[in-house]
């Protein structure tokens, strides 16, 4: 039991590619048994990082460590560990991915196992580039990520999938090969002045940098970070990607990858070069809010469901970024809380719009109109989780959004008051949307359908797509009402980004009044 | 060390030679049906017999032939990957069908031959043996590579290559002359001690002799603009020979060259953290740094157009060796064995991809994108494996490749100097990921199943499942490759 405990994080990291490989074992014809597998090993997958949840004692070491030497001579180490931030995405991620799987009965029929390999793959890759304290580790994590999802929206996705695939792969790939050069650089620099060659996080984070090598580090690793986000004007991939992959592609996209550019951002970025922070903070502040507004105007303007949806993607990420670069210790924690309702509710967007597009396969919002009549448990379902999206009290959109705010308002006012903008546009084009996808006359491509028998069937939500959206609606609730559980664990890590970022950086022009009023707010949650 | 008492030292290329000969005398006397067979199993006992002996030569580093080889770890690293090269292409040839309908025993001789000059060049130590084993690899490449005596590209290849190499090793040999009549000798080392006492006014004749030599070696491993010649050659010859001529006479070309200009212009004649000392009026390393952005960036912007896939793979074999070039402008020992570590993995990679072509080649006669269509169903574990050699190519984690890469990057950022090169080098990397997609894009996502199989013979198949392994093995796990380098950093040098 003691091994088990000791080596948890590894399993839960390594388990979905075991399942991958008895996939590959298995004949495609065996599709039912392939399913059932994959379903399986990311259900025992979540279920073993429960027990991480359960067991992780709120503080703001990292927990459940493991180290083993991998090129000794080179100072890499496996090395992998959580803290209060990445445990949430980790959570994110096991819990989602069984749902992705869920969909993938549906939404995939062709080639299923070759999908269920890439997605249990990318399910080791994301969980690994969260939990790696390891800076190589860390890389080729997020590298190994990028082959399946290429594939995932190449072989699985629409019409324009290729050209998709390949802007996405290189958009991807540019940022992060510039990354790769500063962990170099990084990596001479700690050699230079620990005297010894690592790629340890921790170690690294000790660093002493001179502001000219933090501007450079800091603009290579946020690029990377900001295309990921993705953070305005790096976003021009996400619309298509998310447009051409298969459901539970943009679900994976949707929910998880894109909150790796935040996870970079605050396990990278923040810690490992303040004083460049501090300098780039009012420019990825106002990209951030230029991303808010944009995102949302563009979504307004979309004629295809799933467009909308990703234009939104833009928009709420744009709160993320936001509240972590207002570096409060609420518009921290609520970018954080935020990254994971984005992960629900806007993954639920994706799944429900999945949904009706195999029934009508169309998505265009011009084709429907009087849906609630059709589908009314369907409509029920679009309706808490756009609310959830929009960020209504008691779901959990609400927490995020209002910590963020409230957290920005200390140390960036302007941009607080334009995020609020963002909130009422956002309520706008999402129940824009659901007005005009639900009420109104029933349109012409949908009528009759139902009553005459003529067409396809319009069925209201089947029993496995409750199971789909019955846990991600449990959560949307549970983390609207009661969102203690979670901030608990992240808090004491976030104060102590906080507080090490200004106490790093307040020779550096901020005074004290500003650090006292973060120790202020410490005090007040 | 005196000529009868290096012969012991000499017995890998003694076996090479002496069993060309037994080849050209079996070749006479035996007029059966298998003589291909035959001459295919002498040719490759005596690459294992080459071998036996190369690894039974455990002897600290010496000259040999008063002065004229090196017999050192550095040299045997090298012939260890030309040895490598030479059993890969041996094993596949005689299922390569693009060779069917030409004598192969003559092709087998020629390769043995090569692989005897590119021994030389790995040792070579004096500008005579230089200058001869670069000429003793060229005439056998430029009948390789016209061996399809009945195609038009062959015969084109051919004749392309044999006048781009003998106006180049013409120039280099305008260059050795040079600084041999600079030096008064034709040993590197004594060429060094020369050097360092130099009067001023030789400087020009120093850098135009520099220049002119470089311009040899530039073209032996491609390196813009005197890269001509490759695509012509590579699309033109069979395709195990381009895949031989990308691998191997490149390797050697780095060795020659790396060794012969480190002595000769380096700080420090046992090449051990030395730096490039500039010739006045001509800073090496910067030199060889605008070479290597030259050499990736034509090499992969013109890639990106090619419609066949031996053109591409060409282009972007340029656009590697410029990758090595990033290292090799910073001339210390970390740059010199990134290099080695990087030729290793580039040998099976790319040697891979060139089979998986020949793969192809055999079933459609063709080596356009088009007909990779599918290949992903058709032959799924081969499309995976040129899938994960491209990816190496790339240098995407977790493979070989991408650990080559980072070595050659971080050579660059220890010594602090060419960022802009690194940075160049990383963008040229997301160019090359785009042209190496249009081949995956072609195998995987192109088409739909039609439940077609094709198979190739197994030996084919078999060896590129094999080079599969080590792509991904050194990508998680390269301490063995790298100590391996690391061992063979060891240079002969008179002072010892």
């Amino acid at each position: 039991m003691d091994w088990l405990a000791q080596h948890l994080l590894t399993l839960i990291i390594f388990l979905p590619t075991v399942g991958a490989g008895v996939i590959l074992l298995l004949r495609e014809a065996q599709r039912g048994l392939i399913r059932r597998v994959a379903l399986g090993t990311s259900l025992v997958t979540f279920v073993l990082s429960y027990f991480i949840f359960k067991g992780f004692e709120a503080g703001d070491a990292f927990q459940y460590v493991e180290q083993v030497p991998w090129i000794p001579n080179f100072g890499i180490s496996y090395q992998v560990g959580i803290d209060g931030i990445s445990l949430l995405l980790v959570m994110l991620t096991t819990f989602i991915t069984p749902i992705t799987i869920l969909s993938a009965f549906n939404a995939v029929r062709q080639r299923v196992k070759g999908f269920m390999v890439a997605l249990l793959v990318m399910e080791t890759a994301m969980l690994g580039v969260f939990a790696a304290l390891d800076i190589f580790l860390f890389y080729i994590f997020w590298e190994a990520m990028l082959i399946p999802m290429y594939f995932i929206i190449g072989v699985w996705g629409g019409e324009n999938r290729l050209y998709a695939s390949i802007k996405f792969v290189l958009f991807t790939m540019l940022g992060s090969l510039l990354m790769l050069v500063a962990i170099f650089a990084l990596y001479s620099q700690g050699n230079a002045q620990l005297e010894y060659y690592t790629t340890s996080y921790l170690e690294l984070t000790t660093l002493k940098l001179s502001p000219m090598t933090q501007t450079w580090m800091f603009l290579a690793f946020a690029l990377s970070f900001a295309i990921k986000v993705p953070l305005f004007p790096f976003h021009t991939w996400l619309p298509d990607a998310h447009v051409e992959a298969p459901t539970p592609g943009s679900v994976i996209l949707a929910a998880i990858l894109l909150k790796m550019g935040g996870y970079g951002f605050l396990r990278y970025c923040l810690p490992l070069f303040p004083e460049a922070a501090v300098r780039f903070t009012p420019l990825i502040v106002v990209l951030a809010v230029v991303g808010i507004i944009y995102g949302a105007l563009m979504a307004m303007v979309q004629p295809d469901m799933k467009k909308l949806v990703a234009y939104s993607s833009v928009s709420h990420l744009g709160f993320v970024v936001l509240g972590i670069f207002a570096l409060s210790l609420q518009s921290v924690s609520g970018g954080i809380i935020q990254m994971v309702n984005h992960g629900l509710s806007t993954g639920a967007l994706f799944l429900l719009v999945g949904m009706i597009y195999e029934r009508t396969h169309t998505r265009q919002i011009a084709d429907y109109g009087g849906l609630a009549g059709l589908m009314p448990r369907y409509a029920a379902v679009f309706l808490i989780v756009t609310l959830a999206s929009i960020g209504l009290p008691g779901l959990n959109g609400f927490v995020g959004e209002f910590l963020i705010i409230v957290g920005s308002f200390n140390t960036q006012p302007v941009a607080a008051i334009v995020a609020v903008v963002g909130v009422i546009l956002s309520a706008i084009y999402l129940l824009w949307l659901v007005h005009r996808v639900f009420f109104g006359q029933p349109a012409v491509a949908l009528s009759g359908i139902g009553e005459t028998g003529k067409g396809p069937k319009l069925p209201d939500l089947t029993s496995r797509e409750w199971a789909v959206m019955l846990p991600v609606l449990g959560m949307v609730i549970i983390l609207g009402v009661y969102p203690q559980p979670f901030l608990k664990r992240i808090e004491p890590s976030v104060t102590t980004l906080v507080n090490t970022y200004w106490q790093a950086t307040a020779p550096a022009g901020i005074d004290q009044a500003d650090v006292e009023i973060i120790d202020e707010n410490k005090g007040n949650k | 060390m005196s000529n009868i008492q290096s012969l012991t030292y000499f017995l890998p290329e003694l076996i090479l030679t002496s069993s060309a000969m037994v080849i050209i005398l079996t070749d006479v006397f035996f007029r059966g049906r298998n003589r291909n067979r035959l001459i295919w199993l002498l040719s490759l006992v005596a690459l294992g017999i080459a071998a036996i002996f190369l690894l039974l030569q455990t002897t600290p580093p010496d000259a040999i032939f008063y002065g004229a080889l090196a017999v050192d770890p550095y040299s045997r690293f090298f012939k260890w990957i030309f040895l490598l090269a030479t059993v890969v292409i041996y094993v596949v040839s005689p299922y390569s069908r693009e060779l069917d309908n030409n004598p192969r025993h003559e092709y087998y001789l020629f390769m043995l031959l090569v692989v005897f000059g590119l021994f030389l060049m790995a040792s070579a130590l004096d500008l005579i043996i230089v200058y001869l084993s670069i000429e003793i690899v060229s005439i056998g490449s430029f009948v390789l590579a016209g061996f399809l005596k009945q195609e038009r590209l062959s015969n084109e290849s051919s004749l392309k290559y044999v006048i781009y190499g003998a106006l180049s090793s013409g120039v280099m040999l305008y260059g050795l002359s040079l600084l041999f009549g600079i030096a008064g000798s034709t040993n590197v080392f004594d060429i060094q001690a020369a050097l360092s006492g130099v009067p001023d006014k030789a400087h020009l004749t120093l850098a135009v002799a520099l220049l002119l030599v470089l311009t040899g070696f530039g073209y032996k491993i491609a390196m813009v603009p005197f890269h001509f010649w490759t695509p012509d050659v590579y699309q033109g010859a069979p395709t195990t020979i381009t895949a031989y001529l990308s691998v191997a006479p490149k390797a050697a070309g780095f060795a020659l060259a790396l060794r012969i200009l480190g002595i000769t212009f380096g700080s420090s004649p046992d090449m051990n953290l030395g730096e490039w000392l500039p010739v006045e009026g001509l800073p090496f390393g910067t030199l060889i740094a605008i070479f290597s952005a030259a050499t990736m960036t034509v090499g992969n912007i013109i890639a990106i157009q090619q419609s066949s896939v031996k053109r591409l793979l060409a282009y972007s074999s340029i656009a590697h060796a410029g990758y090595m070039l990033m290292a090799a402008a910073i001339l210390n020992a970390q740059a010199v064995s990134a290099i080695m570590f990087y030729l290793a993995v580039y040998l099976f990679m790319n040697l891979g991809a060139f089979l998986v072509a020949i793969f192809i080649h055999n079933r459609y006669g063709y080596d356009e994108i088009e007909e990779w269509k599918g290949l992903g169903f058709q032959a799924p574990a081969v499309a995976v494996a040129m899938g994960i050699f491209l990816f190496s190519l790339t240098g995407l984690p977790p493979t070989a490749g991408f650990v080559g890469k980072v070595y050659l990057f971080s050579v660059l950022i220890e010594a602090q100097q060419f960022w802009w090169l690194a940075v160049l080098g990383v963008l040229n990397s997301v160019v090359s990921l785009y042209y190496y997609m249009r081949i995956l894009k072609a195998m995987f996502l192109d088409s739909e199943p039609t439940g077609e199989r094709i198979s190739g013979h197994p030996a084919l198949s078999g060896t590129i499942l094999l080079l599969m392994i080590p792509v991904l093995l050194f990508g998680v796990y390269w301490s063995p490759l790298m100590n391996l380098v690391r061992s063979s950093l060891e240079f002969f040098s008179p002072g010892m």
